[in-house]
């Protein structure tokens, strides 16, 4: 039984750890603000819930349990929030996202440039 | 487990708060501060569980909340002048880097 | 109005006994008289009613939420493959998008729900449509199907 806690909970908190870090990477990466976005949400719900989850396995009593239920549900309320007001904030100053152009508005960038699979879809 | 873990968010912190620094615009501070906070939250809860002392999860809570409100009061004075962005953003994307 | 008044103070007692942890008589003497001023207050700011305390949607929602878990689960996939390919495979895309919900309420949940999905976000919301930014072309298409429209509408009704 100890085993199956502790195993159980390993799995969750690696991957956790991982979803966060990746999230942090793609922060990194990506092009511009609002795709960077996605990567924090990212972060905000799976990384959390899953390194939360195997806390919560290994929580001791069931104050901790509610503690840590209690850390989840309001970051799960916290993030859809502040993401959306940031958006909205960005956009409304003058932001604006980089899009990728398709179809009839074709890329001023030309495609050999480095754009030949973006432009693609 | 739980120093590894411990240890992977403080890389991902770390990360984070380079994105802080190097942001282009003021929006990408704040969204890696926002970031930075989250990451906070879950490594002011697994230091508790390291160190056998599971209050610092009032902790935590306390701090999920300041991190909301401290991005919500920064936000409310968006209206000002400072956070205009000229439209010299606006390029395809593939041009930078 | 009674309602929602027993449930918020349902709420904060809950709320401090799972908080504090200690059971004395002096602890749950000032918990009774902060719970009491604390619905003092929402009373006078006419903040207790049913937007605050949802309690008509009570016996839907979970059925809702098991199923964006799963939305959730499956879009966190799609933006951790797109983050390690790194940024050659990403198309964002910025769209207007049609929803059919009439409360408040409605159109709060389907916005709060495209921005906690990951690879989508709601950047403005006016009358009926909602400006929606995603990562991939291909997220946005399934949005457009109505999937989660046509459950939120399921779920507004009483």
């Amino acid at each position: 039984m100890d085993l199956v806690i502790s195993i159980s909970s390993g799995i969750c908190l690696l991957l956790g750890s991982f979803i966060c870090v990746s999230g942090s990477i793609g922060l990194l990466r990506f092009p511009d603000f609002y795709t960077r976005m996605h990567a924090t949400s990212v972060t905000e719900t799976s990384g959390v819930a899953l390194i939360l989850i195997g806390l919560m396995i290994l929580s001791p009593d069931l104050l901790v349990f509610a503690k840590l239920v209690m850390i989840l549900l309001l970051g799960l309320l916290i993030g859809p929030t502040t993401g959306h007001v940031l958006a909205k904030a960005a956009y409304h100053n003058g932001l604006k996202p980089k899009l990728t152009k398709s179809g009839n508005e074709q890329s001023s960038v030309p495609s050999s440039e480095r754009g030949g699979d973006i432009s693609k879809s | 487990m739980i120093i590894a873990a411990t240890l992977a968010i403080f890389c991902a912190m770390i990360l984070a708060i380079s994105r802080a620094f190097m942001g282009p615009t003021l929006y990408d501070r704040i969204l890696a501060v926002n970031s930075l906070g989250t990451k906070t939250v879950l490594l002011i809860a697994l230091l508790g569980f390291v160190m056998g002392r599971p209050e610092f999860l009032d902790i935590a809570i306390v701090y999920a909340l300041i991190n909301f409100i401290s991005v919500i009061a920064v936000l409310r004075y968006s209206d000002s002048n400072q956070f205009k962005e000229n439209s010299s953003e606006n390029e395809p994307i593939g041009k930078e880097r | 109005m009674k309602r929602h008044s027993i449930s918020l103070f349902c709420v904060l007692v809950a709320f401090w006994l799972l908080n504090s942890g200690h059971y004395g008589f002096l602890l749950l003497a000032l918990g009774i008289i902060s719970i009491s001023f604390v619905l003092y207050l929402t009373h006078r700011m006419d903040v207790v009613d049913h937007e605050s305390q949802p309690l008509h949607l009570t016996h839907k929602v979970f059925a809702y939420h098991l199923w964006l878990i799963k939305e959730i689960f499956h879009s966190n996939i799609d933006v951790l493959k797109h983050i390690w390919r790194g940024q050659l495979t990403i198309t964002p895309t910025l769209k207007t998008i049609k929803i059919s919900q009439q409360s408040d309420m409605g159109k709060v949940i389907y916005a709060n729900s495209i921005t906690l999905t990951p690879g989508t976000i709601s950047v403005d919301l006016e009358n009926d449509e909602i400006l929606v930014h995603a990562l991939d072309a291909s997220s946005l298409e399934g949005l457009e199907l109505g999937e989660m429209d046509k459950r939120i509408s399921k779920l507004e009704q009483i």
